[in-house]
């Protein structure tokens, strides 16, 4: 890569050709006040005039967002004109913004009141007209408040990647611009699948989650017996909320804190998805031999469901039929738990920690009732379950690390903790799936070839001289690949894993938020690497375990022996299977 | 999709094939939409979304963003008034009330028996000869609010509605 000599405030530096201002001066140590400075592309338009500076022999001021550094370029930052224009950019911004921040969602992560304090704007600058607001609350997992926008369009990108074809957009002209689903509809009638990547990147409160703790705090105040369970990428960043560097885990604090929360049992998901593995691999195993619909695809991600209903309705008989881990789990919970212990379903109150938007909405799915109760009844997400803790008072970071509940449910695998990240699943089903054919464990236990985060991963497994072809694709545009083929009759794979957010579980919607500004203390190159660190909390929870392949699972295979019979069976299908059926993206 | 018929589909189809080669065919492919049926529905978004790959919500915000396209039927005669500089100063808001005032619609809107839309126009590029007034495509000149009563009767006498 070729370099330039720059000058910043006049000292010399030597960066990379190419780059922008904005980039330069955060590699040499500056930090111009911006609000798309951490957001990778997903906003270039250069339009909110934040970032000004003064570049010697320019005309004016320069947006260091998309002017590109040269040989000999002298930038002044500090300069008091500078200065000036940036903090007029932000009340400009503010002028036309709802400055209701105590109660917004956002608080304490807006990037727009932190380059409002940093800039020195103030709100009341300059008093007019605000853009008539839309405040949409229709669905189960995403709150959209335009009054909130500041037209960035950072969602609006991080839609296109995450969704394939991306579901909002800029609409309208001049001040009557917004941010929306085509004819500014609810999300409720879009082809939007609740996966929640676009309340990650927002700055502002103007996208947001459905909070669903007042839910929890009801059932507990009703005298319900409240028990939570954990999905395994809660673990890898809820420290995150409390100061800790990414990829710490934190499972021992995080089932502390849930019991000083006031919930009965602590479980953990893991269980399930030892359950899931069962299922799914025997599913998988049965279709193979009974001349079954092939490939395969897994079933955990709601938002993968949801995109796959909305768009692929074509392609459902390929989705197997297990629920999601937690729905099994509530299932179960609801049933052998409560039988075994005496407690009346109905009194029940599951609550699920999920890294996800979408859970929200799966949950609430007609398909995941049995015996006419939910198998869940609320779901609340990382950040939420930080808000918790905090809201309690109870001092996260000086907790002491406690177990999991684990009575006649609640033990878990390796190959279930791996659930959260790209490729988990499949790496986990594989593990079951080769032993069940072969009788014997596999040799290696990893399955490298399905780790990693390159969009779409696929593998060969040898089973007894059959030769099985898996994929592994998360996001929505990677997975569009695989599905066209599999239309296409082209596909030559057996099983595949999707992922509704890109990466995984661990980078999912509902996951605390990666917002550098509020990170001094991590790589600046934090955004590239963070999935990575928590992907690495999963793998090396998974090594640590003594048991690592689910059908090792010592309760699962009692739940087998007392309850279920075996995998697939009436009962288990009762309880542990759903469907699926297709609808239109847009809805009247 | 339930509204299309099955030609309009057709037609819809062959439209985006037209432009299956151009590098950014949205423009082109809306254009000829809207000059052949007159407005591009949902309906009609979400078929060029499927043909071309870009979003319907994309799709949406270039079809509110240009004045040219229009998301509602328009009517028979489209009356567009320029209120651009030239004409406004000339007088073209006075027209333009005219108009609404003996169709009884306002600007954007179109008459019951489908025969009138009026549209706001910005400067069409004809300010010699301000104020004018463009009836598809015909161009009236320097108008007063006494030749307005005339030239609506002239489009009635013309024909009915579609």
């Amino acid at each position: 890569m070729a370099k330039v000599n720059i000058k910043i405030e006049g000292f010399p530096y030597e960066v990379d050709e190419g780059l922008t201002i904005l980039e330069a001066a955060k590699r040499c140590g500056y930090e111009i006040p911006s609000l798309c400075t951490y957001n990778h592309g997903e906003c270039s338009q250069g339009s909110c005039r934040v970032c000004l500076v003064e570049v010697k022999g320019a005309r004016g001021l320069v947006a260091a967002c998309v002017y590109p550094v040269s040989e000999g370029m002298e930038i002044t930052i500090s300069s008091p004109k500078a200065a000036a224009a940036r903090r007029a950019s932000v009340e400009l911004l503010l002028s036309n913004h709802s400055m209701k921040c105590q109660q917004c969602d956002k608080n304490g992560h807006c990037e727009l009141l932190y380059a409002a304090q940093i800039t020195g704007a103030r709100e009341d600058m300059f008093e007019g007209a605000k853009t008539p607001a839309t405040v949409d609350q229709l669905t189960p997992s995403i709150i959209r408040d335009t009054s909130k926008c500041i037209l960035c369009g950072r969602c609006v990108e991080r839609c296109k990647n995450a969704h394939g074809k991306g579901v909002l957009g800029f609409e309208k002209r001049g001040f009557n611009t917004i941010v929306a689903p085509a004819e500014n509809r609810s999300l409720a009638n879009s082809p939007c699948i609740l996966c929640g990547q676009c309340v990650s990147v927002c700055p502002t409160g103007a996208l947001t989650e459905k909070s669903e703790i007042s839910k929890v705090d009801e059932a507990m105040a009703a005298g319900k017996y409240v028990v939570v369970q954990t999905a395994p990428a809660v673990r890898a960043a809820l420290g995150e909320e409390f100061g800790m560097k990414i990829g710490t885990a934190v499972t021992g604090k995080m089932v502390a804190a849930l019991r000083r929360l006031g919930f009965k049992k602590v479980f953990d998901t893991n269980y399930a998805a030892d359950l899931t593995i069962m299922e799914e691999a025997t599913e998988l195993l049965g279709r193979m031999k009974n001349g079954g619909v092939l490939p395969m695809i897994t079933s955990c991600s709601p938002g993968w469901i949801n995109y796959a209903e909305i768009n692929y309705g074509d392609l459902l008989p390929h989705l197997s039929s297990c629920k999601s881990p937690h729905e099994m789990f509530g299932a179960i919970l609801k049933s052998y738990y409560a039988e075994a212990n005496g407690i009346d379903p109905k009194d029940m109150f599951v609550v699920s920690v999920m890294p996800c938007t979408a859970k929200k909405g799966e949950k609430e799915r007609d398909q995941l009732v049995t015996n006419g109760l939910r198998d869940v009844d609320a779901v609340l997400t990382t950040r939420e379950l930080a808000k918790l803790i905090k809201r309690s008072g109870i001092n996260f970071n000086k907790l002491p690390d406690e177990a999991f509940d684990n009575d006649i449910v609640g033990d878990y695998t390796g190959a279930a903790v791996i659930f959260g990240v790209t490729g988990g699943v499949m790496e986990a089903a594989l593990r079951t799936a080769y032993f069940a054919v072969t009788g014997k464990e596999h040799d290696l236990i990893k399955f490298e070839a399905v780790r990693g985060f390159d969009g779409i991963k696929e593998a060969e497994l040898d089973l007894n001289g059959t030769k099985v072809c898996v994929a592994v694709a998360h996001g929505m545009k990677n997975a569009k690949v695989l599905l066209d083929d599999i239309r296409a009759g082209k596909s030559k794979y057996q099983f595949i894993e999707i992922m509704g957010c890109p990466g995984g579980c661990i980078a999912g919607g509902g996951q605390p938020f990666v917002k550098p500004q509020f990170l001094p203390n991590e790589d600046i190159d934090i955004l590239d690497t963070y999935k990575e660190k928590r992907a690495a909390a999963l793998y090396s929870e998974d090594e640590k375990q003594a048991v690592r392949q689910s059908h090792n699972n010592p309760q699962i295979k009692e739940l087998y022996e007392k309850f279920l019979g075996e995998p697939n069976s009436h009962k288990a299908h009762e309880l542990l299977h759903t469907s699926y059926a297709a609808r239109e993206a847009f809805k009247d | 999709m339930a509204h299309l018929s099955e030609a309009a589909v057709a037609q819809i189809n062959e439209i985006c094939a037209r432009y299956a080669d151009e590098k950014t065919p949205l423009m082109m492919i809306l254009s000829a939409i809207q000059k052949e049926y007159g407005y591009i529905p949902l309906e009609v978004q979400e078929i060029v979304s499927e043909k071309t790959g870009i979003s319907v919500a994309e799709i949406y915000g270039v079809v509110t963003f240009y004045s040219y396209f229009s998301l509602q039927p328009k009517g028979k005669y489209v009356i567009g008034c320029c209120l651009g500089t030239a004409c406004y100063v000339k007088g073209a808001q006075q027209i333009i009330d005219k108009f609404s005032e003996i169709l009884g619609i306002a600007p954007g809107e179109t008459t019951a028996d489908g025969m009138f839309t009026i549209d706001a126009l910005r400067c069409i590029g004809a300010c010699g000869i301000a104020p004018a007034v463009s009836i598809n495509g015909k161009v009236y000149p320097k108008l007063k609010v006494s030749d307005v009563p005339g030239i609506v009767e002239e489009y009635r006498n013309m024909g009915g509605a579609n």
